[in-house]
């Protein structure tokens, strides 16, 4: 075991994997956005330890309290309250936690749908092939949003049906990496082998296609979180994603858009926390492709 | 190339270039169908009575009546949507639930605001975006290209509606250099006539107008190109970079010629055209940004009108705007795609 354990780590025949681990170190901005992510997740993991009041409990006495580095702000509310009283600070911890889970929930149903449906168009080529680029076509025919924003008015409003747009609109940027790949490596020798010896369909997407793009699919789900944030956000901003009291960053300026005047940090301190997530995911997801995907490198 | 060789080229270009187009214009069909399939099966799978969500709850029985005999809704479904697409052709969006309006009119009117709001943030973006572009990759790992790349990210990080709230506060509601909403002041006259406002005001000669509608412009123009300005900064830069290391450049600034000059004329040119696709490709990013960039800014175009619908559940103008906008979307990306075809002679039509 030993033995073989030393000869893996020999620089020649060391799996790429580590080349890739050492060369996205080195990248100090995609550290950046790890450390941001981070935070973020442990954030959202800890809320209910780390937030200092309930995040939807009004507190009538409370009102628009500034932040803490004002006169009037106590520490008592660091980042200040809203026009219910409600501590903004503890609305933010929480609100991480609905944005993982938007990012989570609706870029896993475009990572799987996509996918699966990428691999069999890929896989069995002509009119499958055919039929199921034609409806990537369609969904890519909305401009950006627009798709989710009608989805959600006809499913009606909702955190759910928010993530499950937000799924449905990332679907083709799946499908199209999966099936390139697929197509590329269905032309090389090792899969006329799997093919040769009797595997089956599934079994050679899956076992050896498959982890061929994983490279490229994970930096489409890195980046899908970062822009998979900001639509939720702006989906719940304009009233059809996450309804109050939740609190959810993009609702929370919508709520702060009255008090623009007269309490800026209402509208403004959401808006500061979707932006470090999101740049978080975005760093994190340029450098992870300067590693894993060359050919899209800048 | 030797100059033969580079009119043959066009002529060859330009033998296909029918066909191409034509092509391109074959393949859009099935796609606008299916567009079409997509927003009027919408209504049809969404609980509840199609004929009461599209007249809305106050509905007399005898409008109600109306509808389902004028939608054929008591037909099977594919002769109700086979229905909806012949009256598509004619042009015939429906009417508005509230207004009562035709909704093609209402498109007419509100186009022309969504159109003068989008170009100016293109241009913006545009401008700024490859002129920090240029910088960046002329003085590469340089503090102007880190500081310029950072801010790329954060410009596609932000939220833009909260960006244009952040504006709106500092500029119009704190400093009141500029107004917070709308497209023209009270009390400015201006003579209509293609909608337009900033153009109108220009082909009147009515310069007080013309100041005023621009002034308008600014902060929401400004919010809506953020996005498209990083995107078009960054793919600046790649694509100069890649064509700072081709040897003509050395060979250029060998002959003598200044840096400016090699900038501009020998790498900028060439580097030009991945630029152009991606600035073509911004407008889908405009016209989704504009729904929100409306709606703060109250900018009476396709975007908060279609948002507006959304709100009062006005189901006729959200399934005609979304097909007028992914048409829209659909034959600008056609046209990008055919300009860029024949900008580039490397790119073969086939």
């Amino acid at each position: 075991m030993m033995v073989t354990m030393k000869k893996t780590s020999n620089a020649e025949d060391r799996h790429p994997f580590w080349d890739q681990a050492d060369q996205l170190r080195k990248n100090k901005t995609a550290m950046a956005g790890l450390i941001i992510i981070l935070v973020f997740v442990v954030c959202a993991i800890l809320a209910p330890v780390l937030s200092p009041h309930n995040p939807i409990e009004a507190s009538l006495y409370d009102q628009l309290k500034p932040p803490v580095w004002y006169e009037a702000g106590t520490s008592k509310n660091l980042l200040g309250t809203d026009d219910l009283g409600r501590d903004i600070l503890s609305r933010i911890l929480y609100g991480a936690r609905v944005s993982l889970l938007v990012a989570v929930v609706s870029v896993g149903i475009a990572f799987f749908t996509g996918s699966l449906l990428g691999a069999i168009s890929g896989y069995f080529k002509g009119f499958i092939d055919n039929i199921i680029m034609r409806i990537m076509d369609i969904i890519l025919a909305f401009p950006h949003i627009l798709l989710a924003i009608v989805m959600v008015a006809y499913l009606g409003p909702s955190l759910k049906n928010a993530m499950i747009a937000i799924g449905v609109i990332y679907i083709p940027r799946f499908a199209r990496i999966v099936r390139g790949s697929v197509m590329e490596e269905c032309e090389k020798d090792y899969v006329a082998a799997a093919r040769a010896i009797g595997a089956k369909d599934m079994r050679i997407i899956f076992n050896a296609i498959f982890p061929n793009c994983l490279g490229p699919l994970i930096v489409q789900t890195t980046l899908g979180f970062a822009s998979a944030i900001l639509d939720a956000a702006a989906l719940s901003f304009l009233g059809l994603g996450a309804q109050p009291p939740t609190p959810e960053w993009g609702a929370m300026i919508a709520m702060g858009r009255s008090l623009i005047l007269r309490a800026w940090w209402v509208m403004t301190i959401p808006g500061l926390a979707i932006l470090f997530a999101v740049l978080g995911f975005n760093l994190f997801g340029d450098g992870l492709r300067d590693a894993l995907d060359p050919r899209m490198r800048d | 190339m030797s100059s033969s060789g580079r009119s043959n080229h066009k002529l060859w270009n330009q033998k296909l270039m029918l066909p191409y187009i034509l092509r391109r214009i074959l393949i859009m069909i099935p796609t606008l169908l299916g567009v079409s399939i997509i927003v009027f099966f919408m209504l049809h799978v969404t609980p509840g009575d199609p004929a009461e969500l599209l007249l809305g709850e106050r509905a007399t029985d005898e409008a109600l009546l109306q509808l389902r005999e004028h939608l054929g809704l008591n037909e099977p479904l594919y002769i109700q949507y086979g229905m909806f697409l012949k009256r598509l052709l004619k042009g015939d969006l429906g009417e508005t639930i509230w207004t009562r309006q035709k909704v093609w009119i209402e498109v007419k009117q509100r186009f022309p605001a969504t159109i003068e709001l989008s170009i100016a943030a293109l241009i913006i973006s545009c401008v700024f975006g490859i002129f920090f572009g240029i910088v960046s990759a002329t003085k590469q790992y340089s503090i102007l290209d880190y500081l310029s790349m950072i801010g790329a990210l954060v410009g596609v990080s932000m939220p833009i509606f909260w960006l244009g709230l952040v504006l709106m506060l500092i500029f119009s509601l704190h400093l009141g250099w500029l107004p917070m909403s709308g497209r023209l002041s009270i009390g400015i006259e201006l003579e209509t006539i293609t909608n337009i406002y900033s153009l109108d005001a220009l082909l009147t000669g009515n310069w007080a107008a013309f100041k005023d509608a621009v002034w308008h412009l600014v902060l929401p123009a400004f919010t809506l190109s953020t996005i498209p300005m990083a995107i078009v900064a960054r793919m600046t830069r790649s694509s100069m970079l890649e064509v700072l290391k081709q040897d003509y450049i050395k060979t250029a600034r060998a002959k003598g010629l200044s840096r400016f000059a090699v900038t501009m004329k020998h790498a900028f040119r060439n580097a030009l055209i991945p630029v152009v696709t991606t600035i073509g490709l911004q407008f889908g990013v405009l016209m989704g940004g504009a729904i929100l960039t409306e709606t703060i800014f109250a900018w009476p175009g396709v975007g908060k009108w279609m948002y507006d619908a959304v709100m009062q559940r006005d189901y006729m103008v959200i399934q005609g705007g979304t097909l007028f906008i992914a048409a829209m979307f659909v034959t600008i990306n056609l046209v990008v795609d055919v300009l860029y075809a024949v900008i580039n002679p490397r790119i073969s039509v086939r």
